[in-house]
């Protein structure tokens, strides 16, 4: 089944609003920061990562391209922030400014803040200090993210010794305990086996296991489980989870995977043409997506809860280019409810209603965000029809 | 999980019982064995192969590679053992003139008495010190030029092709003839040679390493260890160099066989090594003359390089075939 229902206590909230934004603001009282999903606020989490504003260009001989087109968000610390979004919407481009990877030829403008410390426009010198100890990348495809010259072990190894003091012994052990921590059976005989003599669900543990060696604070995953299948998909994310509770590192996950989304992130940022279109809590997104965007993403899931034979719904068309500038609604062209104001003017995110207790942290770019919010949403894309809305 | 094997296999035809049983039994041997690890009970360790282990091990399942490294091999340790215990220096001069292959001097000697088997191998000595020399010398240059152009890009990569460039457009056999004329002179003066050759000799392997590096700048590993904070001398040293190994080592075998010729070119033409020193150019170039009557001084030095350059070209094969498992039809 492809609608997607809002869950009984959005319901509920849709019905009796004035009472549950009440509850909401009662619930807020107490604490000083908004809750999240696991509940981390006993720890009094603080943001780790902050980017503001960021705009990354590209220069080409066609012209330039917007990858990303403001964008900002906050990470809190042991917090799972998801950047969901198709191919092409700036989710890549957005992890890769933020490691300082981007290619020369990438203008990047804004501000991404680790700790206090300004990561736009550093030197490489200095980038090289906040690489693996205090923001450290899980890329997608662990078939070529690991040398293959050298043992699991002595990569593990490298990366500590890259950045600590310690003897190659010590560094060795670690290596060891690290891939036991991520699951890996029998890590004292797997640490001198060679990357092609590991599958591919436990190169990327090693992966894992290579990106928490330094204790970092902020782990960049991206795509970590799109080159993996679906059953070693879920021993990946649980090595994720160890990680992410062994060194309290808050995690930036960048999917198109709704599902590790929901069963991974605190916060989830929806993307669309290089800005985000909805932010909000996980169930914020999943029970009351207010961007007919979102609820093109989520209807296009299949659901193992679904009664009976439904066809998935589609969203027609493709993704805009991102090319030179545009007018109106990036998402017009292929959205059902788009009117003339859409194709007008680009919306603003606005705060619209939650179903947890955190007034104003959901929010979509939408000029009907309220009635998208309230409708009956499941409806908006037809049953598998292609329709040729390419503008 | 042997118990539950049995389990799977109670309604199986005898012969899968049959295989039961004879897992169970290696199971139950490996646990039996003290010096099997917990993981190789369960068939999980399996033998690590380095890379280095699997190309040689591929390299001496080729029956010319290994012809060409016992040749050569042989011709190298032979070359030292007749320069120290063979009855005649190749310097020695002897009354026996002109004489053709004999008990006492096996590759005749030649118009002043000079015995022509201690020649030959002296010349085959000689070559093989100024071939590793430019071997190692150009390796060095070139992989350092190449690795910092290919890494860098931009400007570096450009000002240091067009070095490159400027280089090889040098005609190198008149340089060399220039150079070496002054710097040879002196008699066995090989290493001034091997030098000039060396210098000028290394733009090939500069190239190829930049290729090389070209891609594999862009390969994932590379963004992911710069992505954990490594740096670019790390980088390239640790993580690219390893990659690139094999046709850099290819590279510098032919580089063995290349300067062995351009060394044999250059003594032929009277501007390398020259007498008394000995190479086995220079003993072609005096052998041919009497190529016709005293055929010994001709052959035996001819005979010798054209068995000294086949077998490292072999060698270079054989390690080419090795390095690159898609041509290999080898099996490690």
């Amino acid at each position: 089944m492809a609608e997607v229902e809002p869950g009984p206590e959005a319901a509920e909230s849709a019905e009796s609003e004035v009472e549950s934004d009440g509850a909401a603001h009662g619930a807020l009282d107490g604490a000083t920061e908004p809750e999240t999903k696991t509940g981390d606020e006993t720890t009094g989490s603080r943001a780790v990562l902050i980017v503001e504003r960021l705009e990354v260009d590209f220069g080409t001989k066609e012209g330039v391209v917007h990858a990303v087109r403001g964008i900002d968000f906050e990470l809190q610390t042991g917090e799972v922030l998801g950047i969901v979004g198709e191919s092409g919407s700036g989710k890549s481009v957005t992890a890769l400014a933020t490691m300082g990877l981007l290619p020369k030829s990438a203008v990047v403008r804004g501000s991404i803040k680790f700790k206090e410390r300004e990561l736009v426009g550093l030197k490489e010198k200095h980038l090289t200090g906040v690489r693996g100890t205090g923001v450290s990348m899980i890329f997608q495809d662990p078939m070529t993210s690991l040398n293959p010259v050298y043992t699991i072990g002595w990569q593990i190894a490298e990366a500590i010794l890259a950045h600590q003091e310690v003897s190659k012994e010590d560094a060795w052990k670690r290596s060891v305990e690290l891939l036991r921590k991520v699951g890996i059976p029998f890590p004292e005989e797997r640490v001198n086996n060679y990357p092609h003599e590991f599958s591919g669900g436990m190169r990327q543990r090693a992966v894992i296991a290579i990106a928490m060696a330094n204790d970092p604070e902020v782990i960049l995953a991206d795509e970590p489980t799109t080159a993996l299948d679906v059953t070693v998909q879920a021993q990946v994310l649980d090595s994720l989870k160890t990680a992410l509770s062994e060194t309290g590192a808050a995690l930036l996950l960048i999917t198109h995977d709704l599902g590790v989304i929901a069963g991974l992130a605190d916060q989830v940022l929806v993307m669309y043409a290089g800005r985000p279109v909805e932010v909000g809590t996980v169930e914020d997104i999943f029970y009351r997506p207010s961007m007919p965007y979102t609820i093109g993403l989520l209807g296009s899931l299949p659901r193992l809860d679904a009664e009976g034979r439904e066809r998935l719904r589609q969203i027609p068309g493709a993704p805009p280019s991102i090319l030179g500038d545009r007018v109106g609604c990036p998402f017009a062209p292929r959205c059902p409810l788009a009117q003339d104001v859409c194709r007008e003017t680009e919306p603003d995110l606005q705060v619209v209603e939650s179903v947890t207790s955190a007034p104003g942290q959901h929010q979509a770019a939408c000029h009907f965000a309220v009635e998208v919010g309230r409708g009956d949403h499941g409806k908006i894309f037809s049953d598998g029809v292609v329709d040729n809305v390419i503008a | 999980m042997a118990d539950t094997q049995q389990e799977n296999f109670v309604i199986q035809t005898p012969a899968a019982v049959a295989q039961t049983e004879a897992g169970a039994h290696t199971l139950a041997d490996a646990r039996a064995g003290v010096e099997l690890s917990a993981a190789d009970a369960y068939g999980m360790a399996g033998e690590s192969k380095s890379q280095a282990r699997l190309v040689l091990s591929r390299f001496f399942h080729q029956r010319l590679a290994i012809v060409g490294l016992c040749t050569f091999a042989a011709l190298g340790i032979a070359s030292v053992l007749v320069g120290h215990f063979w009855q005649f220096s190749y310097t020695d001069i002897t009354n026996n003139l002109n004489s053709p292959p004999s008990a006492t001097n096996p590759f005749g000697t030649n118009a002043i008495g000079n015995d022509m088997f201690a020649q030959v191998m002296a010349g085959v000595e000689k070559d093989i010190q100024i071939a590793l020399t430019v071997a190692v010398m150009a390796t060095l240059i070139g992989v350092t030029i190449g690795a910092i152009a290919g890494y860098y890009r931009g400007w570096i990569d450009s000002a240091l092709m067009r070095f490159v460039d400027l280089v090889l457009v040098i005609p190198v056999l008149a340089i060399l003839i220039v150079l070496a004329h002054r710097l040879t002179k002196q008699s066995d003066n090989w290493l001034g040679l091997a030098i000039i050759i060396g210098i000028l000799s290394w733009t090939y392997v500069a190239r190829l390493v930049r290729a090389d590096f070209l891609s594999l700048r862009e390969r994932d590993f590379v963004e992911a260890s710069r992505a954990l904070g490594a740096s670019n001398k790390r980088i390239i040293v640790k993580h690219m160099l390893p990659n690139a190994v094999g046709p850099i080592i290819v590279n510098a075998t032919l580089t063995v066989a290349l300067s062995i010729i351009l060394e044999t070119t250059l003594s032929y033409l009277g501007l390398g090594v020259q007498p008394p020193g000995v190479s086995l150019g220079l003993l072609v170039n005096q052998g041919q003359d009497s190529a016709t009557t005293e055929w010994w001084l001709f052959v035996f030095p001819v005979m010798f390089l054209i068995v000294l350059i086949l077998s490292i070209f072999l060698i270079g094969d054989g390690l080419r075939e090795a390095f690159d498992p898609k041509k290999s039809r080898v099996r490690a």
